[in-house]
């Protein structure tokens, strides 16, 4: 027989320190890695400092396109250009109205972190899009500006939130029928989602442009605007669907039957138990999912309407500022990856808010 | 209300899974105060047996009356029974975005429309029977699983049911927490609430039991107080299945 002591809990030994031994434990381990190492070093050398100089260091960045003397970037044409990338053809002397509504969205967005109770919550997501829209589009005594006006970064900012926020509720309520016990219902959830999935949104786009207005005859005109978003709306709503059945789908069945046996109605354990907690799981690709819309709002432009990018290709065509794509293109791409990235940062720190996983 | 009342009564209660007979001719009465004990081997139909009282699982053929209703296919007639009979299951199924407080007020608040603050109270005062009131800020994935399980009875308790079925309640649980959960038992148990039990726990079948059921191939095999049930069984089945479970 044996008895052992005890032991107490020691401190873990402390890592080794010193910038040469993460050198070599992390860069240098062995022949393969070390080859990577500087393969790796190699690539950075050829891209980097050639962009930086490009894009800074020879850059041109005031004066007159004939004073241009340097042959780095010309971002003189951004400055020049910037309101049309911007807000398209919207009347200059109103661009404080989208700001405004900018800066609204950017408290509204703040706000849904802060404020916990539910009702402000509701009502506030109910108000602020009738602001925002009465503050764009004009109206109670605001000059009226027309959509074909509207454009640039604005209306691609404008699609992918309508596309975003209209289409999640949607998209919702279609998993929800898609898993209904009601045949009809499921039925029809079914086939409009694998409808839309199986056409590109491209298709979907020319097919709102064109068919949309047929159901509306006697010649009322349906804004082009308007139509987009439809089809834009609907193609994203799909795509949620199937997202959040995924999350619905990893919610164990013992939270119905608990939901149920406390006597709750289908109603309240949907919002009250499982979607918070379907929803939650499914961030990440609810995130993947916005991002990918937000990219996609480029193709309006096939219907006519001038986002950002293709007000970028417009202003290339102006005879006075020809031959300036690539700052023209450069600017876009940084515009385009500091919403998305934002997009998947604030998705990060959401999905870290309500983790209670321990 | 006199004591002998009838609480449950299930006539000849049939149910099919397609083409599976799961529940044969199901009989069974229980007055109100009764304490019942289900056991029997696995897949012989005591969970679904219970879940049929408070309607997680339809059945096809036969009665069922609980407290005077009948268990009819209609929300108003399910709702009613749902606040009737509590359920505790054999993994909890506690909400894990809530924190345990929020657990025990959500059917209250949302179902039964009691005041915040006066479910608060009637939540804080279970929480302090099953002795884990210090614990109701927390999540139930920082509890131990004899934690998560009190919590889980004391969420029923907050309906106020007069019936509380039992699915197991003890068998995920670690050997050194069984006990605390069956104490919480025991002590209802004393308080005259009607309950059905599906479990394996001799030593509480024996204590708290008025009646002990046993189970086989979805039929009510054999029937008897605690003692002689598991002293003098009569059916070879039974017979056969204490030795089995005895044996370990
Ligand atoms: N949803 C279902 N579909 C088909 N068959 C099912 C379903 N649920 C249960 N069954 C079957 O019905 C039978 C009875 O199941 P039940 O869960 O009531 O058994 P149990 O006595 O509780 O067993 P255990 O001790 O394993 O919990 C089993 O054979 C099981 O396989
Ligand atoms: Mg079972």
């Amino acid at each position: 027989m044996a008895v052992y002591t005890i032991k107490k809990a020691e401190k873990a030994p402390l890592a080794s320190k010193g910038v040469l031994l993460w050198l070599r434990v992390n860069l240098f381990s062995d022949v393969t890695n070390s080859l990577f190492t500087l393969l790796g070093c190699y690539f950075i050398y050829l891209i980097v400092p050639p962009l930086i100089n490009w894009m800074i260091i020879d850059a041109t960045w005031s004066g007159t396109k004939e004073e241009i003397i340097n042959d780095g970037a010309r971002w003189i044409f951004i400055f020049e250009k910037f309101d049309q990338f911007i807000y398209g053809f919207y009347p200059e002397a109103l661009h404080w109205r989208p700001n405004l509504a900018a800066l609204i969205s950017i408290f509204f967005i703040l706000s849904m972190n802060f404020i916990s109770n539910l009702k402000i919550k509701i009502g506030l997501i109910l108000v602020y899009p009738i602001i925002s829209f009465v503050l764009i589009s004009g109206g109670f005594g605001l000059e009226i500006i027309p959509t074909e006006k509207w454009g640039g970064l604005m209306l691609t900012i404008l699609v992918a939130a309508v596309g975003i926020i209209v289409s999640f509720p949607i998209g919702i309520v279609l998993a929800l029928g898609r898993q209904s016990k009601m045949p009809i219902v499921r039925t029809l959830c079914i086939a409009f989602i694998e409808f839309i999935r199986g056409v590109p949104l491209i298709t979907i786009l020319f097919m709102a442009s064109v068919i949309l207005p047929l159901f509306f005859h006697d010649g009322i005109e349906f804004d082009k605007l308007l139509r987009a978003l439809i089809g834009i709306t609907l193609f994203q709503a799909a795509y949620i669907a199937e997202v959040v059945r995924g999350g619905l789908q990893a919610i164990p069945r013992g939270q119905y039957e608990a939901a149920d046996s406390l006597g709750l109605s289908y109603w309240q354990g949907m919002i009250l138990i499982i979607l918070p907690q379907a929803l939650k799981i499914s961030i990440p690709n609810l995130v993947g999912s916005f991002i990918s819309l937000f990219k996609d709002t480029t193709l309006v432009l096939i219907i006519g309407l001038f986002d950002v990018l293709a007000m970028v290709s417009l202003t290339n065509s102006d005879t006075n500022w020809l031959g300036f794509e690539v700052e023209g293109y450069v600017f876009v791409t940084m515009i385009y990856w500091v919403f998305c990235f934002s997009m998947s940062q604030y998705s990060k720190s959401i999905e870290r808010k309500y983790n209670t996983e321990h | 209300m006199s004591a002998q009342e009838n609480m449950i009564t299930m006539q000849k209660v049939n149910k099919w899974y397609g083409d599976f007979h799961v529940l044969k001719d199901i009989n069974l009465t229980i007055k109100k105060g009764e304490k019942v004990v289900i056991c029997g081997p696995s897949g012989s139909g005591k969970s679904t047996t219970i879940r049929c009282l408070n309607y997680l699982e339809k059945f096809q053929k036969g009665k069922i009356n609980i407290n005077g209703t009948d268990l009819i296919d209609d929300v108003k007639v399910v709702r009613h029974i749902r606040a009737e009979v509590g359920m505790v299951f054999q993994h909890f199924n506690l909400f894990p975005h809530l924190s345990v407080l929020e657990n025990l007020l959500l059917a209250p608040t949302w179902v039964h429309k009691k005041p915040r603050k006066e479910a608060i109270k009637t939540a804080m005062y279970y929480l302090e029977r099953v002795k884990i009131a210090d614990q109701a800020d927390k999540y139930p994935n920082q509890l131990s699983g004899g934690q998560q399980q009190r919590v889980a009875i004391a969420r029923c308790l907050c309906i106020n049911p007069t019936i509380m079925l039992f699915d197991e309640p003890t068998s995920a649980l670690d050997p050194e927490m069984v006990s605390e959960v069956l104490d919480v038992m025991v002590e209802l148990a004393d308080e005259g609430i009607t309950m059905i039990c599906v479990t394996h726990e001799m030593g509480f079948a024996k204590k708290v039991a008025d009646r002990v059921i046993f189970m086989d191939a979805g039929q009510i095999i054999e029937e008897n107080e605690p003692h002689e049930f598991f002293d003098n069984p009569q059916s070879d089945r039974l017979k056969l299945f204490l030795d089995q479970i005895l044996s370990h």
